[in-house]
């Protein structure tokens, strides 16, 4: 039992963020992603390995793009996949969370796909449900399938992560975009930079091994990668920066501050995305320069992946292979 | 009904073989203690030698540590209003298993204790319920809105003992002089919650933690900057003070130099924010997320720094209980508080045996020093006083366990841990609230 435990290349039985795992692990579900990205180029895209299982959805919070990649990610390998989304009233919406998890763990689902607007919300979730829960986005905490689809396609596009200068920039204190990613980065041997303005950083931030900015011609200066965050509006409490257009004036992507990273820098973005507010427009649109397409093209893939290796920690749970 | 068990009235104990403890006094000696009428009598080192007298009940106390009663002047009892999570009898016993014989009680109830019905409702209803001694602290603000003041002088004439907005801070720096000036008419203590309303809108302490977890976070300067703006008024008015509990080392810095000018001030600290620090809330353990937040390690070793040097003047629960349902929900929309009543001591014992501040000392914190503040009887070994005290064992070693706290709810941090000093017997009025021989 031990030497199969220790075989298991990813011995979770959920997902719900990237400071739990080590290099090799998500080096092991990139791999698997990678797979996945020429099924999906290929034409018959139907994989059979969930036949039989069931994915319930369950979005506590407003989602189009993770919702579809995950419901085509589960699709795409034959499960059964449900799409819930919870209202979520502003009192009392715990308990809603709590009774509704342990209702549909009662159905049996096995995988759980979650996001919800509370960080700390999906582990909450996972110690009351059987089977395996991926966090699709908790609060400001984590969104560990965008860093994972994002280191994805920082590799494909630049063949590796090791050594690369990658400059997250915008509203990093609302953000679990960008909390993921400074995790997978750092433990895949990236640079990492932020650039924005204080009030929209995070204190102690610099702890979690980054270079803080709040230039951005001089936090983007020899960059490689630049991931720009959305502002995240509806989770500002009073005032975080004075305006829109003071805000793109200053921190906003366009081509003059582009022009200081590295000829061939890569720009992406989570998506979605507010034109005129932290990118520009025609830059986004700019296909040399823009990876933001590749993104989700490869978000269904590393779902796929996600979904697979937990499937499969599932089953080896069930014959006592994973603790 | 009394009829039938020997009333305390007349009844007289001999407490033998004590180790006898008043900080007010700084006795420190083997000894014994006279209860008669259920006050203390007589007291010292040399009573009984001679034997005692047929009709006298004996108890020995094998050389345990015998002390006054301990007061706790912040507690969160629900009564009237959330009866669910707390009530005055459940608490009472919860409080006598942790040595303490007199409770404060916060004014956030509902309806909130700010107006004199509800102080006289508190009264009867400890009179009727509750086995430890009830007091009353009313709302400064009516309805704790922190705009219009309550009647202090009727409210403090019917009984309350000390004047607080429970988990909010004054924060209106107009009202907050007006409720100085005005308490200070009637010598009226006032107590603040430390906490800028619009610094603190987070959910746990700022830092790289809060960082981590993805959660608001509260900045020390929260704290800091409402005490700092306090003491100015409190030289403007020529009141007197009292910080609540703090929980930020520039809080304790800030108070000792206003101490060292001479003010009238005096702070107090919960028992969780000098046994715990803010990685108690890692992996988003609601039972850690109490108001002002659990801080840094600086912070925590601060407020064990502040008690020794007497910048920090007293011990206080913070008992704040809540039922399962305002915790097992995500952090951000978690209730505030940690129940007390019962771990209080043994946390507060902790210091004494790291060797951190003397016996004397640290019980001032929890007997003297709190009943001064708010003008209570209480707190004293002396001829005459009520007989409200406590033995307890200084070195037991035990551990706490959450579903064995006597408090209707069991939201505390501590379980498992190990702790040193056990109380074994609390005596109210002359009479046993709590006998670990009895009840455990």
């Amino acid at each position: 039992m031990d030497r199969l435990q220790q075989d298991n290349l990813f011995p979770h039985r959920h997902l719900l963020g990237i400071a739990d795992l080590s290099a090799s692990e998500i080096g092991f579900l990139l791999d698997v992603s990678d797979s996945y990205i020429d099924v999906n180029r290929g034409p018959n895209k139907k994989q059979t390995k969930l036949r039989g299982q069931t994915v319930i959805n369950l979005f506590f919070e407003n989602s189009t793009r993770t919702r579809t990649s995950f419901e085509l990610a589960g699709k795409r390998l034959s499960a059964d996949v449900i799409n819930m989304s919870v209202a979520t009233s502003s009192i009392k919406k715990g308990e809603t969370m709590v009774d509704t998890s342990m209702t549909l763990n009662a159905m049996h689902p096995d995988v759980l796909v979650v996001r919800h607007p509370d960080s700390g919300a999906v582990k909450l979730l996972s110690e009351k449900i059987n089977g395996a829960v991926i966090n699709a986005g908790d609060g400001s905490h984590e969104h560990p399938t965008q860093a994972l689809l994002d280191a994805l396609t920082v590799r494909r596009r630049r063949g590796r992560i090791q050594g690369l200068i990658v400059a997250i920039c915008g509203d990093v204190l609302h953000s679990r975009v960008a909390r993921s990613n400074i995790h997978l980065l750092n433990k895949m041997g990236a640079q990492v930079r932020l650039v924005a303005p204080p009030t929209l950083l995070p204190t102690n931030v610099e702890r979690l091994g980054v270079e803080v900015f709040h230039d951005m011609r001089t936090g983007l200066m020899d960059c490689d990668i630049v991931m720009m965050l959305r502002l995240q509006t509806e989770r500002m409490r009073g005032t975080f920066v004075p305006s829109t257009r003071e805000y793109f004036h200053f921190f906003g992507l366009d081509s003059d501050k582009l022009a200081v990273a590295k000829p061939d820098a890569l720009v992406m973005h989570p998506g979605p995305m507010n034109r005129g507010v932290e990118i520009d427009s025609v830059l986004a649109d700019d296909i040399t320069h823009s990876a933001i397409l590749d993104q989700v093209e490869f978000g269904v893939a590393v779902r796929m992946a996600c979904l697979d290796v937990l499937t499969n920690n599932l089953r080896a749970d069930a014959t006592g292979m994973v603790s | 009904m009394n009829s039938v068990r020997p009333s305390a009235q007349g009844q007289r104990i001999a407490l033998l073989n004590a180790r006898l403890l008043d900080p007010s006094s700084k006795l420190d000696q083997p000894g014994a203690l006279l209860i008669e009428n259920r006050q203390i009598a007589d007291f010292g080192p040399g009573l009984f030698n001679e034997g005692t007298a047929e009709d006298v009940m004996v108890v020995d106390c094998a050389g345990h540590c015998l002390i006054p009663g301990l007061v706790d002047i912040r507690a969160h009892l629900r009564e009237p209003g959330a009866e669910h999570k707390e009530n005055l009898s459940t608490a009472s016993k919860a409080a006598a298993a942790g040595g303490i014989t007199s409770v404060v009680c916060m004014p956030n109830t509902d309806p909130v204790i700010d107006q004199i019905a509800l102080i006289e409702f508190i009264a009867r209803r400890a009179r009727e319920t509750s086995a430890v001694k009830v007091y009353p602290a009313a709302a400064i603000t009516k309805n704790l809105h922190g705009k219009e003041l309550t009647e202090i002088g009727l409210l403090l004439e019917a009984g309350a003992v000390a004047f607080s907005d429970a988990d909010r801070a004054v924060a209106d720096s107009l009202v907050m002089r007006r409720a100085l000036a005005y308490a200070h008419t009637f010598d009226a203590l006032i107590m603040q919650h430390p906490e800028d309303p619009t610094l603190s809108t987070g959910v746990m302490n700022d830092g790289e933690m809060a960082t981590r977890l993805g959660l608001m976070g509260i900045p020390n300067i929260a704290e800091t900057i409402i005490v700092e703006r306090d003491i100015r008024l409190m030289e403007l008015t020529g009141a007197r003070y009292h910080v609540s509990h703090l929980s930020t080392k520039e809080t304790v810095d800030v108070v000792r130099s206003a101490k060292a000018r001479g003010l009238p001030i005096t702070a107090a600290v919960a028992a969780h924010h000098f046994a715990l620090n803010e990685n108690a809330v890692a992996d988003y353990r609601t039972f850690a997320k109490v108001s002002p937040p659990l801080r840094a390690e600086p912070d925590r070793v601060a407020m064990i720094s502040g008690l020794a040097d007497d910048a920090i003047d007293v011990i206080v629960s913070d008992h704040a209980p809540h039922d399962q349902d305002s915790k097992r929900v995500p952090f951000a929309q978690a209730a505030n508080g940690i129940v007390g009543l019962e771990t209080m001591f043994p946390l507060a014992l902790e210091i004494y045996h790291n060797g951190e501040i003397g016996l004397l000392e640290l019980l001032a914190k929890m007997t003297v020093n709190p009943a001064k503040l708010v003008g209570l009887d209480a707190g004293e070994i002396k001829i005459g006083a009520a007989a409200d005290l406590v033995m307890f064992d200084l070195n037991a070693p035990w551990q706490i366990k959450i579903d064995k706290l006597r408090s209707k709810s069991r939201n505390a941090p501590y379980d498992g841990r190990p702790v040193q000093g056990r109380v074994l017997k609390t005596w109210i009025n002359g009479r046993i609230a709590f006998d670990i021989d009895i009840e455990d």
